[in-house]
């Protein structure tokens, strides 16, 4: 690589400063009184997610995962390019509809959430938030080279390179992008993995809780949301 | 647009007219006269619409290059204004008054290239980037490939081809 500056140190030093409104102050009541507030603690749950437990007998849990396999709700958020891809599968021409896969505008809705191409760390600070919020069980595909290794971005100074760092993927697309075709064909192996009882992704993101919060705060500088998003 | 230019020439110091094309004109305008000539051919030439306000960083020279790319409709011509500041300590002048628009790029430029537009609207807040710590990241003396490697894991056994070594070893695989 001729233009690689080997010189180039990133600034490692600075902070980016907690925002205004996250910090920490001193508020006068209407009736006079001066209370404390702390933002982050004071108007955000700080629980941390817990692992959903396996059901008491095989059966039973076998038949919850028939049940969640066929019942695919996708987040329509689309990130990155391949969130084109996205539109012909809900109209006539591919139908995902008829595997009973559907969109759903907000999180508390759906339990998919498609990563739909390259996360800029200004997104990726979104994405995180919309997949906390959504509830359990929940999966997540990666779409397309970019989450699986930056793609073509693999050189930008702004987005992510391993979508699995951040997020647990239960599954990748490969393909920049992929085309309607190969994404069903990944909903269609998200199915069998769901049945299998191994999509365990939200269990691993609790259980590794630290680790993940820990690798996206070394990119997300400006963190000013609670570390769990409920 | 040579006529245009002829015309300004003995009240402005124009420098280095390129004609691009039948319908694209770059030329060299200095700090102090910018905002004169901006409005008198905004109001007398009908140069009513900004196309964009982008920079150049000549690292080289110690230099960045503002252009003003101004359009005439109705004339079909396109005329590009350069102004060369300095790089460090890199300051131009705010033309939001003449098109609002140009607050936009102003902001865009303060961001990304880290030039100073005292005056313009919101010029000191975040436009793109998030959280941002290091410096402005459109100069070339910033290493994208450095700092997302520096920064961003990476997945192992991604291969990259340069194009230029792949080309000539597919052409002359004998050397
Ligand atoms: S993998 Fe290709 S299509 Fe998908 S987001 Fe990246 S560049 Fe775009």
């Amino acid at each position: 690589m001729k233009d690689l500056d080997k010189n180039f140190k990133k600034d490692t030093e600075t902070e980016f400063p907690l925002r205004e409104e996250m910090r920490p102050r001193k508020v006068t009541t209407p009736d006079g009184q001066v209370i404390d507030i702390d933002p982050l603690a004071d108007y955000f749950c700080q629980e941390a997610p817990k692992v959903h437990r396996k059901s008491y007998s095989a059966i039973v849990e076998g038949f919850y995962n028939w049940a969640r396999a066929n019942s695919l709700w996708i987040l329509g958020f689309g990130t990155g390019c391949g969130a084109i891809e996205m539109r012909p599968l809900m109209t006539p021409r591919f139908d995902a509809y008829r595997y009973g896969i559907q969109w759903r505008p907000t999180p508390r809705q759906a339990n998919l959430l498609v990563i739909s191409g390259y996360l800029s760390v200004k997104t990726l600070k979104r994405a995180i938030r919309a997949y906390e919020q959504m509830p359990q069980p929940k999966f997540v595909v990666g779409l397309g080279s970019c989450t699986i290794n930056g793609g073509m971005y693999w050189d930008s100074y702004n987005t992510i390179k391993k979508l699995d760092e951040y997020l647990p993927v239960d599954l990748y697309i490969a393909g920049c992008m992929p085309r309607p075709e190969a994404l069903l064909a990944g909903f269609m192996e998200l199915k069998k993995i769901i049945r299998k009882g191994e999509a365990e992704g939200a269990n691993k993101y609790a259980e590794n809780f630290d680790w993940y919060k820990a690798n996206q705060k070394s990119v997300i500088k400006d963190w000013d949301m609670p570390d769990y998003s409920w | 647009m040579r006529d245009l230019i002829e015309k300004l020439t003995p009240r402005y110091t124009l420098g280095n007219a390129t004609y691009q094309r039948a319908d694209l004109t770059f030329v060299d305008v200095t700090r102090d006269e910018l905002r004169a000539l901006l409005l008198e051919l905004r109001d007398k030439e009908g140069f009513t619409h900004l196309v964009l306000l982008t920079a150049v960083d000549w690292i080289e020279e110690g230099k960045f290059q503002l252009t003003y790319m101004i359009n005439n409709r109705e004339a079909d011509q396109t005329l590009g204004l350069r102004l060369y500041i300095d790089r460090n300590d890199a300051e131009g002048d705010t033309i939001h008054d003449i098109w609002p628009t140009a607050a936009t790029y102003q902001r865009e430029l303060r961001e990304m290239f880290g030039i100073a537009f005292p005056g313009s609207p919101r010029v000191d807040e975040e436009f793109i980037l998030e959280g941002w710590t290091d410096m402005p990241p459109y100069r070339r003396d910033f290493d994208t490939l450095a700092y997302s490697q520096q920064t961003y894991v990476e997945r192992e056994g991604r291969e990259t081809h340069d194009p230029r070594a792949t080309m000539k070893h597919k052409m002359y695989p004998e050397g």
